[in-house]
Protein backbone atom coordinates (compact mmCIF):
# COMPACT_ATOMS: atom_id res chain seq x y z
CA UNK A 1 0.00 0.00 0.00
CA UNK A 2 3.01 2.31 0.22
CA UNK A 3 3.37 5.04 -2.36
CA UNK A 4 6.91 5.93 -3.35
CA UNK A 5 6.28 9.64 -3.26
CA UNK A 6 4.75 10.90 -0.07
CA UNK A 7 3.93 14.40 1.03
CA UNK A 8 5.65 15.74 4.11
CA UNK A 9 4.19 17.00 7.35
CA UNK A 10 1.96 15.30 9.91
CA UNK A 11 -0.52 17.91 11.10
CA UNK A 12 -2.29 18.11 7.75
CA UNK A 13 -2.99 14.35 7.48
CA UNK A 14 -4.16 14.31 11.09
CA UNK A 15 -6.51 17.13 10.27
CA UNK A 16 -7.75 15.23 7.23
CA UNK A 17 -8.55 12.02 9.10
CA UNK A 18 -10.02 13.78 12.12
CA UNK A 19 -13.62 14.19 10.83
CA UNK A 20 -13.97 10.47 10.25
CA UNK A 21 -12.22 9.59 13.51
CA UNK A 22 -14.37 11.96 15.55
CA UNK A 23 -17.63 10.70 14.05
CA UNK A 24 -16.53 7.09 14.50
CA UNK A 25 -15.56 7.76 18.11
CA UNK A 26 -18.79 9.51 19.05
CA UNK A 27 -21.29 7.35 17.17
CA UNK A 28 -19.45 4.08 16.93
CA UNK A 29 -16.78 3.34 19.52
CA UNK A 30 -18.40 5.06 22.47
CA UNK A 31 -21.83 3.40 21.93
CA UNK A 32 -20.24 0.00 21.26
CA UNK A 33 -18.21 0.31 24.45
CA UNK A 34 -21.36 1.37 26.26
CA UNK A 35 -23.16 -1.75 24.98
CA UNK A 36 -20.38 -3.99 26.28
CA UNK A 37 -20.33 -2.15 29.62
CA UNK A 38 -24.13 -2.19 30.02
CA UNK A 39 -24.30 -5.87 29.23
CA UNK A 40 -22.59 -6.51 32.58
CA UNK A 41 -25.11 -4.49 34.61
CA UNK A 42 -28.72 -4.79 35.63
CA UNK A 43 -30.53 -1.44 35.92
CA UNK A 44 -33.18 -1.16 38.64
CA UNK A 45 -36.80 -0.70 37.46
CA UNK A 46 -36.66 3.07 37.92
CA UNK A 47 -33.46 3.45 35.95
CA UNK A 48 -31.80 5.28 38.84
CA UNK A 49 -28.84 3.01 39.39
CA UNK A 50 -27.59 -0.28 38.11
CA UNK A 51 -25.98 -3.21 39.76
CA UNK A 52 -22.99 -5.14 38.48
CA UNK A 53 -24.13 -8.63 37.61
CA UNK A 54 -21.21 -10.02 35.58
CA UNK A 55 -22.32 -12.44 32.92
CA UNK A 56 -25.78 -12.91 34.46
CA UNK A 57 -27.46 -11.10 31.57
CA UNK A 58 -25.90 -13.60 29.18
CA UNK A 59 -26.78 -16.70 31.20
CA UNK A 60 -30.31 -15.36 31.58
CA UNK A 61 -30.54 -14.80 27.81
CA UNK A 62 -29.44 -18.27 26.90
CA UNK A 63 -31.88 -19.67 29.45
CA UNK A 64 -34.71 -17.80 27.71
CA UNK A 65 -36.46 -20.13 25.24
CA UNK A 66 -37.62 -17.14 23.16
CA UNK A 67 -34.04 -15.98 22.70
CA UNK A 68 -32.84 -19.44 21.74
CA UNK A 69 -35.77 -19.67 19.33
CA UNK A 70 -34.80 -16.38 17.71
CA UNK A 71 -31.43 -17.91 16.74
CA UNK A 72 -33.29 -20.65 14.87
CA UNK A 73 -35.68 -18.09 13.37
CA UNK A 74 -32.75 -15.97 12.20
CA UNK A 75 -31.01 -18.99 10.69
CA UNK A 76 -34.12 -20.20 8.81
CA UNK A 77 -34.93 -16.71 7.64
CA UNK A 78 -31.39 -15.74 6.52
CA UNK A 79 -30.66 -18.98 4.74
CA UNK A 80 -34.03 -19.02 2.96
CA UNK A 81 -33.71 -15.42 1.80
CA UNK A 82 -30.11 -15.95 0.65
CA UNK A 83 -30.76 -19.18 -1.21
CA UNK A 84 -34.01 -18.01 -2.85
CA UNK A 85 -32.75 -14.60 -3.92
CA UNK A 86 -29.45 -16.04 -5.18
CA UNK A 87 -31.26 -18.80 -7.06
CA UNK A 88 -33.62 -16.37 -8.77
CA UNK A 89 -30.83 -13.87 -9.41
CA UNK A 90 -28.69 -16.56 -11.03
CA UNK A 91 -31.64 -17.82 -13.10
CA UNK A 92 -32.42 -14.36 -14.50
CA UNK A 93 -28.72 -13.64 -15.06
CA UNK A 94 -28.21 -16.87 -17.03
CA UNK A 95 -31.22 -16.06 -19.21
CA UNK A 96 -30.20 -12.44 -19.78
CA UNK A 97 -26.64 -13.52 -20.60
CA UNK A 98 -27.98 -15.77 -23.39
CA UNK A 99 -29.38 -12.81 -25.25
CA UNK A 100 -27.20 -10.86 -27.61
CA UNK A 101 -29.68 -8.04 -27.91
CA UNK A 102 -32.00 -6.98 -25.13
CA UNK A 103 -29.95 -8.02 -22.09
CA UNK A 104 -29.64 -4.34 -21.21
CA UNK A 105 -33.40 -3.80 -21.35
CA UNK A 106 -34.04 -6.73 -19.03
CA UNK A 107 -31.30 -5.48 -16.72
CA UNK A 108 -33.12 -2.16 -16.40
CA UNK A 109 -36.43 -3.94 -15.81
CA UNK A 110 -34.97 -6.21 -13.14
CA UNK A 111 -32.68 -3.99 -11.09
CA UNK A 112 -34.99 -1.24 -9.85
CA UNK A 113 -36.41 -3.12 -6.81
CA UNK A 114 -33.00 -2.50 -5.25
CA UNK A 115 -34.12 1.12 -5.02
CA UNK A 116 -37.35 0.30 -3.18
CA UNK A 117 -36.96 0.49 0.59
CA UNK A 118 -37.35 -2.92 2.27
CA UNK A 119 -39.94 -1.36 4.58
CA UNK A 120 -42.03 -0.24 1.59
CA UNK A 121 -41.68 -3.68 -0.02
CA UNK A 122 -42.96 -5.04 3.29
CA UNK A 123 -46.03 -2.80 3.17
CA UNK A 124 -46.87 -3.93 -0.38
CA UNK A 125 -46.55 -7.64 0.35
CA UNK A 126 -48.37 -7.27 3.65
CA UNK A 127 -51.32 -5.73 1.83
CA UNK A 128 -51.48 -8.43 -0.85
CA UNK A 129 -52.00 -10.99 1.91
CA UNK A 130 -54.06 -8.76 4.18
CA UNK A 131 -57.07 -10.62 5.62
CA UNK A 132 -60.31 -9.96 3.76
CA UNK A 133 -59.14 -7.18 1.45
CA UNK A 134 -55.75 -8.28 0.10
CA UNK A 135 -55.79 -9.51 -3.50
CA UNK A 136 -53.98 -12.81 -2.94
CA UNK A 137 -55.58 -13.67 0.40
CA UNK A 138 -59.03 -12.94 -1.04
CA UNK A 139 -58.56 -15.35 -3.95
CA UNK A 140 -57.05 -17.93 -1.59
CA UNK A 141 -60.22 -17.51 0.48
CA UNK A 142 -62.34 -18.29 -2.60
CA UNK A 143 -60.35 -21.48 -2.99
CA UNK A 144 -61.20 -22.34 0.58
CA UNK A 145 -57.83 -21.50 2.11
CA UNK A 146 -57.95 -19.16 5.08
CA UNK A 147 -54.69 -17.20 4.92
CA UNK A 148 -53.93 -15.31 8.12
CA UNK A 149 -50.31 -14.45 8.77
CA UNK A 150 -51.29 -12.66 11.97
CA UNK A 151 -52.21 -16.05 13.45
CA UNK A 152 -50.23 -18.70 11.62
CA UNK A 153 -46.50 -18.56 12.21
CA UNK A 154 -45.59 -20.57 9.10
CA UNK A 155 -47.47 -18.15 6.86
CA UNK A 156 -45.91 -15.17 8.62
CA UNK A 157 -42.43 -16.58 8.07
CA UNK A 158 -43.10 -17.38 4.38
CA UNK A 159 -44.39 -13.89 3.78
CA UNK A 160 -41.38 -12.10 5.30
CA UNK A 161 -39.09 -14.44 3.35
CA UNK A 162 -40.88 -13.75 0.04
CA UNK A 163 -40.93 -9.98 0.59
CA UNK A 164 -37.22 -9.90 1.53
CA UNK A 165 -36.36 -12.09 -1.44
CA UNK A 166 -38.27 -9.76 -3.74
CA UNK A 167 -36.21 -6.80 -2.64
CA UNK A 168 -32.94 -8.73 -2.84
CA UNK A 169 -33.15 -10.48 -6.24
CA UNK A 170 -31.82 -7.50 -8.19
CA UNK A 171 -28.63 -7.31 -6.12
CA UNK A 172 -27.74 -10.93 -6.83
CA UNK A 173 -28.81 -10.60 -10.46
CA UNK A 174 -26.32 -7.77 -11.04
CA UNK A 175 -23.42 -9.70 -9.49
CA UNK A 176 -24.18 -12.92 -11.35
CA UNK A 177 -24.68 -11.13 -14.66
CA UNK A 178 -21.32 -9.35 -14.25
CA UNK A 179 -19.75 -12.71 -13.36
CA UNK A 180 -21.24 -14.42 -16.40
CA UNK A 181 -20.23 -11.66 -18.77
CA UNK A 182 -16.65 -11.93 -17.53
CA UNK A 183 -16.37 -15.55 -18.66
CA UNK A 184 -14.51 -15.54 -22.00
CA UNK A 185 -16.89 -16.49 -24.79
CA UNK A 186 -14.11 -18.53 -26.44
CA UNK A 187 -14.21 -21.12 -23.66
CA UNK A 188 -17.96 -21.57 -24.07
CA UNK A 189 -17.63 -21.74 -27.84
CA UNK A 190 -14.87 -24.35 -27.64
CA UNK A 191 -17.12 -26.50 -25.44
CA UNK A 192 -20.02 -26.00 -27.84
CA UNK A 193 -17.87 -27.12 -30.77
CA UNK A 194 -16.96 -30.23 -28.77
CA UNK A 195 -20.68 -30.90 -28.64
CA UNK A 196 -21.50 -29.87 -25.04
CA UNK A 197 -25.12 -28.77 -24.76
CA UNK A 198 -26.23 -25.76 -22.71
CA UNK A 199 -26.90 -27.60 -19.45
CA UNK A 200 -23.65 -29.52 -19.64
CA UNK A 201 -21.70 -26.32 -20.34
CA UNK A 202 -23.38 -24.67 -17.40
CA UNK A 203 -22.59 -27.51 -15.02
CA UNK A 204 -19.00 -28.13 -16.04
CA UNK A 205 -17.73 -24.68 -17.03
CA UNK A 206 -19.95 -21.80 -16.03
CA UNK A 207 -20.92 -22.86 -12.54
CA UNK A 208 -17.38 -23.69 -11.35
CA UNK A 209 -16.21 -20.32 -12.67
CA UNK A 210 -19.01 -18.62 -10.74
CA UNK A 211 -18.32 -20.36 -7.44
CA UNK A 212 -16.03 -17.72 -5.87
CA UNK A 213 -18.65 -15.06 -6.50
CA UNK A 214 -21.39 -17.36 -5.20
CA UNK A 215 -19.56 -17.87 -1.90
CA UNK A 216 -19.00 -14.18 -1.58
CA UNK A 217 -22.68 -13.47 -2.28
CA UNK A 218 -23.78 -16.06 0.26
CA UNK A 219 -21.97 -14.26 3.08
CA UNK A 220 -23.10 -10.80 1.96
CA UNK A 221 -26.69 -11.99 1.66
CA UNK A 222 -26.68 -13.53 5.11
CA UNK A 223 -25.38 -10.25 6.55
CA UNK A 224 -28.14 -8.46 4.61
CA UNK A 225 -30.81 -10.82 5.96
CA UNK A 226 -29.48 -10.26 9.48
CA UNK A 227 -29.61 -6.48 9.47
CA UNK A 228 -31.34 -4.84 6.59
CA UNK A 229 -34.60 -6.75 6.74
CA UNK A 230 -35.76 -5.09 9.94
CA UNK A 231 -38.15 -2.91 7.92
CA UNK A 232 -39.75 -5.90 6.20
CA UNK A 233 -40.37 -7.70 9.47
CA UNK A 234 -41.54 -4.61 11.32
CA UNK A 235 -44.11 -3.67 8.67
CA UNK A 236 -45.43 -7.18 7.96
CA UNK A 237 -45.49 -9.04 11.26
CA UNK A 238 -43.87 -6.92 13.98
CA UNK A 239 -42.01 -10.07 14.96
CA UNK A 240 -45.19 -12.07 15.58
CA UNK A 241 -47.20 -14.19 15.87
CA UNK A 242 -45.77 -15.53 19.16
CA UNK A 243 -42.32 -14.14 18.19
CA UNK A 244 -42.24 -16.54 15.21
CA UNK A 245 -40.57 -13.91 13.00
CA UNK A 246 -38.46 -12.24 15.70
CA UNK A 247 -34.90 -12.31 14.39
CA UNK A 248 -31.90 -11.41 16.56
CA UNK A 249 -31.84 -7.81 15.35
CA UNK A 250 -35.58 -7.45 15.78
CA UNK A 251 -35.25 -8.70 19.35
CA UNK A 252 -32.59 -6.10 20.21
CA UNK A 253 -35.12 -3.49 19.14
CA UNK A 254 -38.12 -5.15 20.80
CA UNK A 255 -36.37 -5.69 24.15
CA UNK A 256 -34.41 -2.43 24.16
CA UNK A 257 -37.03 0.04 22.97
CA UNK A 258 -40.40 -1.59 23.40
CA UNK A 259 -39.61 -3.69 26.47
CA UNK A 260 -37.08 -1.21 27.96
CA UNK A 261 -34.96 -4.13 29.17
CA UNK A 262 -31.62 -2.38 28.72
CA UNK A 263 -29.29 -4.94 30.29
CA UNK A 264 -30.65 -7.75 28.17
CA UNK A 265 -30.71 -5.63 25.03
CA UNK A 266 -27.08 -4.64 25.58
CA UNK A 267 -26.10 -8.28 26.08
CA UNK A 268 -27.90 -9.13 22.83
CA UNK A 269 -25.99 -6.36 21.05
CA UNK A 270 -22.73 -7.87 22.28
CA UNK A 271 -23.74 -11.33 21.04
CA UNK A 272 -24.68 -9.88 17.63
CA UNK A 273 -21.38 -8.02 17.58
CA UNK A 274 -19.58 -11.33 18.02
CA UNK A 275 -21.73 -12.97 15.30
CA UNK A 276 -20.95 -10.25 12.76
CA UNK A 277 -17.30 -10.29 13.76
CA UNK A 278 -17.13 -14.03 13.08
CA UNK A 279 -18.93 -13.66 9.74
CA UNK A 280 -16.53 -10.93 8.69
CA UNK A 281 -13.45 -12.91 9.72
CA UNK A 282 -14.85 -15.89 7.82
CA UNK A 283 -15.43 -13.71 4.79
CA UNK A 284 -11.88 -12.37 4.83
CA UNK A 285 -10.23 -15.67 5.57
CA UNK A 286 -11.98 -17.96 3.18
CA UNK A 287 -13.38 -15.74 0.52
CA UNK A 288 -11.59 -13.24 -1.58
CA UNK A 289 -13.30 -10.04 -0.61
CA UNK A 290 -12.73 -8.08 -3.78
CA UNK A 291 -13.99 -9.91 -6.81
CA UNK A 292 -12.38 -8.42 -9.87
CA UNK A 293 -13.83 -8.76 -13.31
CA UNK B 1 -25.61 -17.01 -27.54
CA UNK B 2 -23.58 -19.84 -28.91
CA UNK B 3 -26.14 -21.89 -30.80
CA UNK B 4 -29.10 -20.41 -32.62
CA UNK B 5 -32.28 -22.17 -31.72
CA UNK B 6 -35.64 -20.51 -32.20
CA UNK B 7 -37.42 -22.41 -29.40
CA UNK B 8 -34.63 -21.72 -26.92
CA UNK B 9 -34.61 -18.07 -27.89
CA UNK B 10 -38.30 -17.58 -27.15
CA UNK B 11 -38.08 -19.63 -23.97
CA UNK B 12 -35.31 -17.32 -22.77
CA UNK B 13 -37.53 -14.31 -23.35
CA UNK B 14 -40.48 -16.04 -21.73
CA UNK B 15 -38.44 -16.87 -18.63
CA UNK B 16 -37.27 -13.28 -18.32
CA UNK B 17 -40.74 -11.85 -18.88
CA UNK B 18 -42.13 -14.04 -16.09
CA UNK B 19 -39.37 -12.66 -13.85
CA UNK B 20 -40.16 -9.09 -14.81
CA UNK B 21 -43.86 -9.69 -14.07
CA UNK B 22 -43.02 -11.13 -10.63
CA UNK B 23 -40.92 -8.04 -9.93
CA UNK B 24 -43.55 -5.58 -11.19
CA UNK B 25 -46.63 -7.25 -9.69
CA UNK B 26 -46.62 -5.76 -6.14
CA UNK B 27 -45.79 -2.30 -7.43
CA UNK B 28 -48.45 -2.48 -10.11
CA UNK B 29 -51.03 -3.31 -7.44
CA UNK B 30 -49.82 -0.39 -5.34
CA UNK B 31 -50.17 1.89 -8.34
CA UNK B 32 -53.71 0.62 -9.02
CA UNK B 33 -54.53 1.10 -5.34
CA UNK B 34 -53.34 4.69 -5.52
CA UNK B 35 -55.83 5.53 -8.31
CA UNK B 36 -59.11 4.23 -6.83
CA UNK B 37 -61.29 5.13 -3.84
CA UNK B 38 -60.96 3.61 -0.40
CA UNK B 39 -64.33 1.85 -0.88
CA UNK B 40 -63.02 0.16 -4.03
CA UNK B 41 -60.27 -1.34 -1.91
CA UNK B 42 -62.31 -2.22 1.17
CA UNK B 43 -64.83 -4.16 -0.96
CA UNK B 44 -62.91 -7.07 -2.49
CA UNK B 45 -61.83 -8.25 -4.94
CA UNK B 46 -59.05 -5.74 -5.35
CA UNK B 47 -59.20 -4.00 -8.75
CA UNK B 48 -56.49 -4.92 -11.26
CA UNK B 49 -56.80 -1.88 -13.52
CA UNK B 50 -56.21 1.76 -12.50
CA UNK B 51 -59.20 3.92 -11.59
CA UNK B 52 -59.93 7.60 -12.34
CA UNK B 53 -58.78 9.13 -9.02
CA UNK B 54 -55.07 9.48 -9.73
CA UNK B 55 -54.83 13.28 -9.58
CA UNK B 56 -57.18 13.65 -6.63
CA UNK B 57 -55.40 11.00 -4.52
CA UNK B 58 -51.89 12.22 -5.21
CA UNK B 59 -52.86 15.84 -4.62
CA UNK B 60 -54.43 15.01 -1.26
CA UNK B 61 -51.48 12.85 -0.25
CA UNK B 62 -48.79 15.31 -1.24
CA UNK B 63 -50.42 18.47 0.07
CA UNK B 64 -52.47 17.30 3.06
CA UNK B 65 -51.36 13.77 3.91
CA UNK B 66 -54.77 12.34 3.00
CA UNK B 67 -58.33 13.38 2.06
CA UNK B 68 -60.10 16.00 4.15
CA UNK B 69 -62.74 13.73 5.66
CA UNK B 70 -60.10 11.35 6.89
CA UNK B 71 -58.21 12.97 9.72
CA UNK B 72 -54.66 11.82 10.00
CA UNK B 73 -52.19 12.52 12.70
CA UNK B 74 -49.44 13.22 10.23
CA UNK B 75 -48.02 15.76 7.88
CA UNK B 76 -48.23 16.46 4.14
CA UNK B 77 -46.23 13.80 2.33
CA UNK B 78 -44.28 16.45 0.44
CA UNK B 79 -42.73 17.40 3.80
CA UNK B 80 -41.75 13.75 4.38
CA UNK B 81 -40.19 13.62 0.92
CA UNK B 82 -38.17 16.72 1.73
CA UNK B 83 -37.03 15.23 5.05
CA UNK B 84 -35.99 12.00 3.34
CA UNK B 85 -34.11 13.86 0.63
CA UNK B 86 -32.25 16.02 3.16
CA UNK B 87 -31.32 12.94 5.17
CA UNK B 88 -30.20 11.02 2.07
CA UNK B 89 -28.14 13.91 0.68
CA UNK B 90 -26.62 14.63 4.10
CA UNK B 91 -25.52 11.02 4.53
CA UNK B 92 -24.25 10.76 0.96
CA UNK B 93 -22.31 14.00 0.82
CA UNK B 94 -21.03 13.62 4.38
CA UNK B 95 -19.73 10.13 3.72
CA UNK B 96 -18.10 11.10 0.46
CA UNK B 97 -16.34 14.14 1.93
CA UNK B 98 -14.99 12.56 5.09
CA UNK B 99 -13.85 9.46 3.27
CA UNK B 100 -12.14 11.35 0.44
CA UNK B 101 -10.22 13.31 3.07
CA UNK B 102 -9.16 10.34 5.15
CA UNK B 103 -8.34 8.15 2.13
CA UNK B 104 -6.11 10.96 0.85
CA UNK B 105 -4.33 11.14 4.19
CA UNK B 106 -3.83 7.37 4.40
CA UNK B 107 -2.43 6.99 0.91
CA UNK B 108 -0.25 10.07 0.51
CA UNK B 109 1.09 10.83 3.98
CA UNK B 110 3.12 9.22 6.70
CA UNK B 111 1.97 10.32 10.12
CA UNK B 112 1.93 9.10 13.72
CA UNK B 113 -0.65 6.38 14.46
CA UNK B 114 -1.46 5.89 10.78
CA UNK B 115 -1.82 2.11 11.15
CA UNK B 116 -3.85 2.44 14.37
CA UNK B 117 -6.25 4.91 12.82
CA UNK B 118 -6.55 2.76 9.73
CA UNK B 119 -7.55 -0.28 11.78
CA UNK B 120 -9.94 1.76 13.92
CA UNK B 121 -11.78 2.85 10.79
CA UNK B 122 -11.56 -0.66 9.39
CA UNK B 123 -13.42 -2.07 12.42
CA UNK B 124 -16.39 0.24 11.78
CA UNK B 125 -16.96 -1.70 8.53
CA UNK B 126 -18.29 -4.58 10.53
CA UNK B 127 -21.05 -3.09 12.61
CA UNK B 128 -24.23 -1.66 11.15
CA UNK B 129 -26.17 0.79 13.29
CA UNK B 130 -28.81 -1.88 13.96
CA UNK B 131 -26.46 -3.68 16.35
CA UNK B 132 -25.81 -0.75 18.64
CA UNK B 133 -29.10 1.09 18.43
CA UNK B 134 -29.78 1.55 22.14
CA UNK B 135 -26.46 3.16 23.16
CA UNK B 136 -26.29 5.17 19.92
CA UNK B 137 -29.78 6.45 20.64
CA UNK B 138 -28.59 7.56 24.09
CA UNK B 139 -25.63 9.42 22.61
CA UNK B 140 -27.90 11.24 20.17
CA UNK B 141 -30.38 12.04 22.95
CA UNK B 142 -27.60 13.40 25.19
CA UNK B 143 -26.36 15.60 22.37
CA UNK B 144 -29.91 16.98 22.01
CA UNK B 145 -30.12 15.74 18.45
CA UNK B 146 -33.43 13.85 18.61
CA UNK B 147 -35.86 15.18 16.00
CA UNK B 148 -33.11 16.94 14.09
CA UNK B 149 -31.45 16.46 10.73
CA UNK B 150 -28.03 16.12 12.33
CA UNK B 151 -29.40 13.30 14.50
CA UNK B 152 -30.74 11.58 11.40
CA UNK B 153 -27.54 12.04 9.43
CA UNK B 154 -24.39 11.98 11.60
CA UNK B 155 -24.63 8.48 13.15
CA UNK B 156 -25.07 6.97 9.70
CA UNK B 157 -21.99 8.67 8.29
CA UNK B 158 -19.72 6.61 10.52
CA UNK B 159 -18.88 3.86 8.07
CA UNK B 160 -15.72 2.86 6.33
CA UNK B 161 -16.94 1.52 3.00
CA UNK B 162 -16.30 4.68 1.03
CA UNK B 163 -12.91 5.26 2.67
CA UNK B 164 -11.73 1.87 1.49
CA UNK B 165 -13.05 2.37 -2.00
CA UNK B 166 -11.25 5.68 -2.41
CA UNK B 167 -8.09 4.32 -0.84
CA UNK B 168 -8.15 1.42 -3.31
CA UNK B 169 -8.58 3.85 -6.18
CA UNK B 170 -5.90 6.30 -5.02
CA UNK B 171 -3.41 3.43 -4.84
CA UNK B 172 -3.88 2.86 -8.57
CA UNK B 173 -3.03 6.46 -9.44
CA UNK B 174 0.48 6.42 -11.00
CA UNK B 175 3.25 7.99 -8.91
CA UNK B 176 4.36 9.97 -11.95
CA UNK B 177 1.30 12.15 -11.55
CA UNK B 178 2.35 13.25 -8.07
CA UNK B 179 5.93 13.76 -9.18
CA UNK B 180 4.75 15.91 -12.07
CA UNK B 181 2.49 17.90 -9.78
CA UNK B 182 5.32 18.45 -7.33
CA UNK B 183 7.65 19.50 -10.12
CA UNK B 184 5.10 22.15 -11.02
CA UNK B 185 5.18 23.32 -7.43
CA UNK B 186 1.78 22.01 -6.32
CA UNK B 187 1.30 21.37 -2.62
CA UNK B 188 -0.76 18.50 -1.20
CA UNK B 189 -4.01 20.48 -1.07
CA UNK B 190 -3.66 21.68 -4.63
CA UNK B 191 -2.84 18.14 -5.80
CA UNK B 192 -5.93 16.84 -3.99
CA UNK B 193 -8.21 19.53 -5.33
CA UNK B 194 -6.96 19.87 -8.91
CA UNK B 195 -5.88 16.33 -9.76
CA UNK B 196 -7.20 13.70 -7.36
CA UNK B 197 -10.83 14.86 -7.13
CA UNK B 198 -11.29 15.33 -10.88
CA UNK B 199 -9.90 11.87 -11.71
CA UNK B 200 -12.09 10.29 -8.99
CA UNK B 201 -15.36 11.58 -10.39
CA UNK B 202 -16.66 8.26 -11.75
CA UNK B 203 -16.01 6.68 -8.37
CA UNK B 204 -17.70 9.58 -6.63
CA UNK B 205 -20.74 9.23 -8.89
CA UNK B 206 -20.91 5.47 -8.31
CA UNK B 207 -20.76 5.92 -4.55
CA UNK B 208 -23.30 8.71 -4.72
CA UNK B 209 -25.95 6.40 -6.18
CA UNK B 210 -25.34 3.60 -3.67
CA UNK B 211 -25.20 5.92 -0.65
CA UNK B 212 -28.23 7.93 -1.71
CA UNK B 213 -30.35 4.79 -1.96
CA UNK B 214 -28.95 3.59 1.38
CA UNK B 215 -29.69 6.90 3.07
CA UNK B 216 -33.12 7.47 1.56
CA UNK B 217 -34.32 3.98 2.48
CA UNK B 218 -33.27 4.09 6.15
CA UNK B 219 -36.09 2.84 8.36
CA UNK B 220 -35.11 1.78 11.88
CA UNK B 221 -32.95 4.79 12.74
CA UNK B 222 -35.49 7.52 11.78
CA UNK B 223 -38.21 5.44 13.45
CA UNK B 224 -36.32 5.70 16.74
CA UNK B 225 -35.21 9.28 16.80
CA UNK B 226 -38.16 11.14 15.28
CA UNK B 227 -40.99 11.54 17.76
CA UNK B 228 -42.04 14.84 16.20
CA UNK B 229 -44.24 14.09 13.16
CA UNK B 230 -42.81 17.05 11.23
CA UNK B 231 -39.44 15.24 11.14
CA UNK B 232 -40.76 11.94 9.79
CA UNK B 233 -39.19 10.49 6.67
CA UNK B 234 -41.41 8.98 4.00
CA UNK B 235 -40.20 5.39 4.37
CA UNK B 236 -40.97 5.25 8.09
CA UNK B 237 -44.01 7.55 7.84
CA UNK B 238 -45.93 4.87 5.90
CA UNK B 239 -45.83 2.58 8.92
CA UNK B 240 -47.98 5.01 10.90
CA UNK B 241 -50.71 5.07 8.24
CA UNK B 242 -51.32 1.33 8.34
CA UNK B 243 -54.58 0.73 10.18
CA UNK B 244 -54.54 -1.34 13.35
CA UNK B 245 -57.46 -2.97 15.14
CA UNK B 246 -60.90 -1.82 14.00
CA UNK B 247 -59.62 1.10 11.98
CA UNK B 248 -60.09 0.83 8.20
CA UNK B 249 -57.31 3.20 7.26
CA UNK B 250 -57.15 5.06 3.98
CA UNK B 251 -55.43 2.76 1.54
CA UNK B 252 -55.26 5.07 -1.51
CA UNK B 253 -53.20 7.44 0.66
CA UNK B 254 -50.93 4.61 1.81
CA UNK B 255 -50.43 3.37 -1.75
CA UNK B 256 -49.75 6.79 -3.23
CA UNK B 257 -47.23 7.40 -0.42
CA UNK B 258 -45.56 4.07 -1.22
CA UNK B 259 -45.32 4.96 -4.91
CA UNK B 260 -44.00 8.45 -4.10
CA UNK B 261 -41.38 6.95 -1.77
CA UNK B 262 -39.93 4.91 -4.65
CA UNK B 263 -39.74 7.61 -7.29
CA UNK B 264 -36.54 9.45 -6.22
CA UNK B 265 -34.43 6.33 -5.68
CA UNK B 266 -35.76 4.41 -8.70
CA UNK B 267 -35.12 7.42 -10.96
CA UNK B 268 -31.55 7.73 -9.69
CA UNK B 269 -30.83 4.01 -10.04
CA UNK B 270 -32.26 3.82 -13.57
CA UNK B 271 -30.94 7.21 -14.70
CA UNK B 272 -27.43 6.53 -13.40
CA UNK B 273 -27.55 2.80 -14.10
CA UNK B 274 -23.94 2.50 -15.23
CA UNK B 275 -22.65 4.19 -12.08
CA UNK B 276 -25.07 2.23 -9.94
CA UNK B 277 -23.84 -1.12 -11.26
CA UNK B 278 -20.22 -0.03 -10.90
CA UNK B 279 -20.80 1.23 -7.37
CA UNK B 280 -22.59 -1.93 -6.34
CA UNK B 281 -19.97 -4.27 -7.75
CA UNK B 282 -17.15 -2.33 -6.12
CA UNK B 283 -18.52 -1.35 -2.75
CA UNK B 284 -20.26 -4.66 -2.01
CA UNK B 285 -21.76 -3.33 1.18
Amino acid sequence: MEKRVIFKGWWLPLLLVSPQLIISAVFFFYPSGEAIWNSLFLPDPFGLKSEFVGIDNFTFLFGDPYYRASFITTAIFSISVSVLSMGLGLYFAVLADRLIKGAGVYQTLLIWPYAVAPAVAGVLWMFMFNGRIGLVSWYLGLLGYDWNHALHSGEAMSLVIVASTWSRVSYNFIFFLAGLQAIPKSIIEAAAIDGAKFWKRFRTIVFPLLSPISFFLLVVNIVYAFFETFGVIHTITSGGPEQATTTLVYKVYADGFVGQDLGSSAAQSVILLICVGLLTVFQFKYIERKVHY
Amino acid sequence: MVEKKQAGYWLTHLGLIIGVLFIFFPVWLAFVGSTVTNDDILQPPFPVLPGPHFIENYKNTLLYGGPEDYVYNHIPIVKMLINSTIMALGITIGKIIISLLSAFAFVYFKFPFRRTFFWLIFITLMLPVEVRIVPTYEVVANLNMLNSYSGLILPLIASATATFLFRQFFLTVPNEMIEAARMDGAGPIQFFKDILIPISRTNIAALFVIMFVYGFNQYLWPLLITTDTSMQTIVMGIKFMIPTGDDFGHWPTIFSTAILSMIPTVLIVIGMQKFFVKGLLESDK
